[in-house]
């Protein structure tokens, strides 16, 4: 399945395509993730949820990137989608209800830059711990900053 | 008096003489210097000739608490739980890099040393630290165990430890 096909297929859906080292990357609208994941996994057979994170670019408008890849085992390729998304509204629809592997990787995303995924009901924190403030991999948030659980004890 | 001062001083090294050759260790193993860890209490360096090689299965048997790899801010409760849960006398081996100062780990999730949350009596520099440093470090511990007191009866002033 050559990804001329994938490409030719979305038509207007797609922002912009681009190949990186030989894999197909879309760049696409948030309000066109859903349409576009599960015409992925219908009719181009992408079955793998591989992963999803997200980019900060602090002083670009829109300033993150969420990146999804996914990989089809009936074609053995893979496809990586970059949706961009605002810092004010950092929202993107949930892949739940299409692989259940989303759950996990996005409630670490959730995490770790704070972007909410409309639909997760459960965005518990899942590395980090209950009573954190910030998003740790934010580009903004300061590198010495400790939020320890456990109290330090007094230097002698 | 002094008949008791002299008793007092013979009975600390005849006590620390017990306490420096039985040294149970706990390993506390949580990153990739566990593998050192195994390598030095293993035949060829063989920490069996100094008494400490035997590893116990809980801390509540142990009296040396060998702190082996990274604590981040999630596990340091865990830490101290098994610091409390062992009997005095009790010491704290700090062992490789990021237990000693979080090396270079320096970061949202990693506690910047251990001293920050228990004390430590040995601090192990090395990423990961070289058996023959190991060696020398619990001699090192061993020395300071033989010439410290150990108040042991219950007229000696005996505080707990400082947490």
């Amino acid at each position: 399945m050559p990804y001329q096909l994938i490409t030719r297929g979305f038509g207007d859906l797609v922002e912009r395509s681009s190949d990186s080292f030989g894999m197909l990357v879309l760049e696409i609208h948030a309000e066109c993730l859903l349409e576009v994941v599960s015409r992925l996994r219908a009719e181009f057979e992408f079955d793998l949820f591989l992963d999803v994170t997200a980019i900060d670019y602090p002083e670009r408008s829109p300033r993150f990137d969420v990146v999804y890849h996914f990989y089809s085992r009936a074609h053995n390729k893979r496809i990586r989608l970059k949706v961009p998304v605002p810092a004010e509204k950092p929202v993107v629809p949930t892949l739940t209800m299409l692989y259940g592997a989303a759950r996990y990787m996005e409630r670490e995303v959730h995490d770790m830059y704070g972007i909410e995924f409309a639909g997760n009901a459960d965005l518990r924190p899942i590395l980090l711990y209950e009573g954190f403030v910030g998003h740790p991999l934010r580009k903004d948030y300061a590198m010495e900053a400790e939020q320890p659980i456990v109290p330090y004890r007094q230097q002698p | 008096m002094a008949m008791m001062e002299y008793m007092s001083t013979k009975k600390d090294e005849l006590v620390g003489w017990i306490r420096k050759f039985s040294l149970f260790p706990y390993p506390f193993v949580t990153a990739c210097c566990g593998m050192e860890f195994m390598s030095v209490s293993s035949t060829l360096y063989d920490t069996d000739r100094f008494g400490a090689a035997l590893p116990r299965f809980t801390p509540r048997q142990s009296d040396l608490l060998m702190v082996v790899g990274t604590v981040s801010h999630k596990t340091a409760p865990i830490l101290k739980t098994v610091y409390e849960q062992m009997c005095e006398p009790k010491w704290v081996m700090a062992f490789g890099a990021c237990a000693v100062s979080g090396g270079f780990y320096r970061n949202y999730s990693v506690v910047q040393g251990i001293d920050l949350i228990i004390p430590v009596d040995i601090y192990v520099p090395g990423c990961p630290p070289r058996p023959e440093v190991v060696i020398d470090a619990i001699m090192m511990l061993q020395d300071k165990i033989a010439s410290d007191r150990h108040p042991i009866f219950p007229f000696e002033n005996h505080p707990p430890a400082k947490v």
